[in-house]
């Protein structure tokens, strides 16, 4: 692999990159005061870091290459979760029981601090695995979800704020307006393809954020909503550090609902129709499939979770404006599904659990945490496009059979 | 009357800008059907090598005009090397892929940039440096016309006439044309399909950067977010003209520019982004070809 023609190449690439990032990565320039900040340590560090990730580059897209041919070849790959499940399945009963227990100790034994990250992560869980209906199973790519997750949120601060309503009545009801609005979306986009679906779904969003900030005598614009009420338990009145622990626990019933619904979901007729819409529009219609019902179904299924999750997220901040429900935020969170894994539950939560808590505890790494949110998309498209955990295709299996 | 022709002139300008921009949208999706988000950001990512450059060369006492020409042929040379770096990365690997992949694809390509000008440089809004001149026969109408809007305009008329007998009658502008036609036809014929895709990058990238210089010199700042709604305004402007035809995305570009010039001098400045938003929703709700939807000419 270390031959001289390899060399050269990484060499010729590590060149180019080199030329391509100077102005931007060497240059800094502060027009005010009229300084030119010349950081030759950045060309180096270019030079050397391409030089390195071409070869790498190079060896996974051979090896992409090698496992394509293997699968034209007619070898089969069993997915590493079946493989796990075929050989294991006495374990994944005691593995369970085992994430219950540590989930539900986790408040008394971590501190308040840990419990509200470990909060944020159950949430994103919900978020991803509500995303996850529409683009995963269904197909249909929204960039705009971050839009039902306002609605959520801004549903439960504004009828809190006009008739006083508790977090539990709003709940269902932000469900049900995430649900209405889903389908609100879901109408005009219903004959749009994928890409133009795309464009749609992120200009919904940005629209409903542009006119959050700027209604002002509706939302109260960039300023927000303050003094929104934790959640409630009929009788107890909770202290901060009890009320941050009550939530935790809240969340992980929301997030344990939902992975039990979206589970049966997918193995539903409505599911399998998501999945038959996914594969071919046209072979699905022709097999009966009502395609408007199964993509309005889609829409708004997949947006009463972000409806809820928009409450919970109210409730828990206590303080919600314009600036958090941006594109970023649709990003991270189809960043989530995308990394996990389009169609499967569990990559879902492993792929939250991943971008939520690395920037969290690498501190240092915060601020490249958008930089390596799009670099994840990039690669985990171009050599993983089925993500860490690959959904599971369903096939019949004719034992008995033998030719 | 003056305040109708000021917004007249003022939409004429946006659309030119849109235009420049649409247009690297449109040539893209013509030859491999994919919407390429990351355009906004080449545009940005010009219009700062632009301002680094003329920052340097001010330093250096460089004269204004020879600023001028350098900055912008750098910045060009910059962006379309960027949009021929990025296809190589991040698209084609994922050709013969489902549709969705190259589109995700493209969000992270575009994220990824945005995300490395803001680490690289600086999140603070830069002030741009005029770096087109005044005229002096434009004195009296500086109100409504300025010089740089002049400057905008011309040179996205000219430019698209270029683009236009490039593509008409040389030599790689048929083999484009053929390519967007069908590629494995293209193939068979003997035309280098990688080397055509790269080519339409390069061209779009460059259109993107010019795009970027003009309109930076006439606003006088940037930041590292200035590609993404500027990117989703541009992508309205093609789909409104038909995505995949070139007169398409011009008139698309003025369409928008002028329906954002009234609606904001006419109904509420507030909602801006709205409105081209709204009219991307309509357009693609009601006719998803666009107003001229030509099939199949890059």
């Amino acid at each position: 692999m270390l031959n001289l023609s390899e060399i050269k190449r990484s060499l010729l690439v590590s060149l180019w990159f080199i030329f391509l990032t100077f102005p931007i990565m060497v240059i800094r320039v502060n027009p005010i005061e009229k300084i030119v900040e010349w950081r030759w340590g950045n060309m180096l560090l270019v030079g050397i870091g391409s030089f390195v990730i071409s070869f790498i580059w190079r060896y996974f897209i051979r090896q992409k290459e090698l496992g394509l041919k293997k699968i034209e070849m007619g070898e089969k790959i069993t997915p590493l979760l079946k493989k796990l499940a075929i050989r294991e399945s006495k374990y994944v009963k005691s593995l369970f029981l085992t994430l219950v227990i540590a989930a539900v100790l986790f408040p008394f034994v971590f501190s308040t601090y840990q419990t509200t990250i470990m909060t944020t992560v159950l949430m994103y869980v919900v978020l991803g695995l509500g995303l996850n209906i529409v683009v995963g199973l269904a197909g249909l790519l929204d960039l705009g979800y971050v839009a039902f997750y306002a609605v959520g949120a801004y549903s439960y601060a504004l009828l809190n704020y006009h008739f006083g309503l508790g977090f539990w009545t709003v709940l269902p009801l932000g469900a049900i307006m995430g649900a209405f609005f889903g389908i609100l979306l879901g109408f005009p986009v219903l004959r749009l393809r994928g890409d133009y679906l795309a464009i749609v779904t992120l200009g919904f969003g940005e629209i409903i954020r542009l006119v959050l900030e700027n209604w002002n005598e509706f939302s109260f614009g960039p300023s927000g909503i303050a003094n929104i009420p934790r959640p409630s338990f009929p009788g107890i009145q909770f202290s901060l550090q009890q009320a941050t622990v009550y939530q935790y626990f809240l969340t992980i019933g929301l997030a344990v609902f939902t992975i039990f619904v979206v589970n049966r979901l997918q193995d539903s007729r409505i599911g399998r129709a998501w999945i038959a819409l996914r594969e071919d529009e046209i072979a699905c219609q022709a097999m009966g499939v009502d395609k408007v019902r199964t993509k309005l179904s889609a829409f708004a299924l997949g947006a009463t979770w972000a409806g809820m999750v928009g409450v919970m997220f109210a409730a828990k901040t206590t303080f919600i404006n314009p600036a958090s429900f941006t594109f970023i935020e649709s990003a991270l969170i189809l960043s989530i599904v995308v990394l996990g894994g389009m169609g499967s539950v569990p990559g879902v939560i492993i792929g939250a659990f991943i971008l939520i808590l690395l920037p969290e505890y690498l501190r240092a790494f915060a601020e490249y945490r958008m930089l390596l949110f799009g670099a994840i998309l990039v690669l985990m498209m171009v050599f993983r496009p089925q993500g860490i955990i690959s959904n599971v295709r369903r096939t019949y299996e004719l034992k008995g059979i033998q030719k | 009357m003056e305040y109708f022709v000021q917004l007249l002139l003022g939409g004429l300008t946006r659309g030119s800008i849109y235009a420049l921009i649409a247009l690297g949208y449109t040539m893209v999706y013509g030859i491999i059907e994919l919407i390429n988000f990351a355009h906004g950001e080449i545009y940005m990512i010009g219009a700062f090598t632009a301002l680094i450059v003329s920052s340097v060369l001010t330093l250096y006492g460089f004269n204004e005009f020879a600023i001028l020409v350098l900055a912008s042929l750098i910045a060009v040379i910059y962006s379309a090397s960027y949009g021929f770096t990025v296809e190589k990365i991040a698209y084609k690997p994922l050709r013969s892929a489902p549709r969705l992949s190259p589109l995700i694809s493209a969000i992270g390509m575009s994220i990824f940039l945005q995300n490395y000008v803001l680490l690289a440089q600086t999140s603070d809004f830069l002030p741009f440096p005029a770096l087109i001149p005044e005229f002096n026969f434009l004195k009296n109408y500086e109100h409504v016309f300025s010089s740089s809007e002049l400057v905008i305009v011309l040179t996205t008329v000219i430019v698209m006439t270029i683009l236009t007998l490039l593509i008409k009658f040389t030599k790689i502008g048929k083999a484009m044309r053929a390519t967007a036609q069908d590629k494995k036809m293209a193939m068979l014929v003997g035309i280098n399909v990688n080397r055509i895709i790269s080519v339409t990058f390069i061209i779009g990238s460059s259109l993107a950067a010019i795009g970027g210089i003009l309109i930076a010199s006439h606003i006088g700042q940037i930041n590292f977010n200035i590609g993404f709604i500027a990117g989703i305004k541009a992508f309205t402007a093609a789909v409104l003209g038909g995505i995949g035809s070139i007169p398409g995305a011009v008139l698309g570009g003025f369409v928008l520019g002028w329906t954002e010039s009234f609606a904001t001098g006419y109904v509420s400045s507030d909602y801006e982004d709205v409105f081209a938003f709204a009219l991307l929703v309509l357009i693609l709700i009601f006719r998803p070809a666009g107003i001229l939807s030509v099939k199949c000419e890059v």
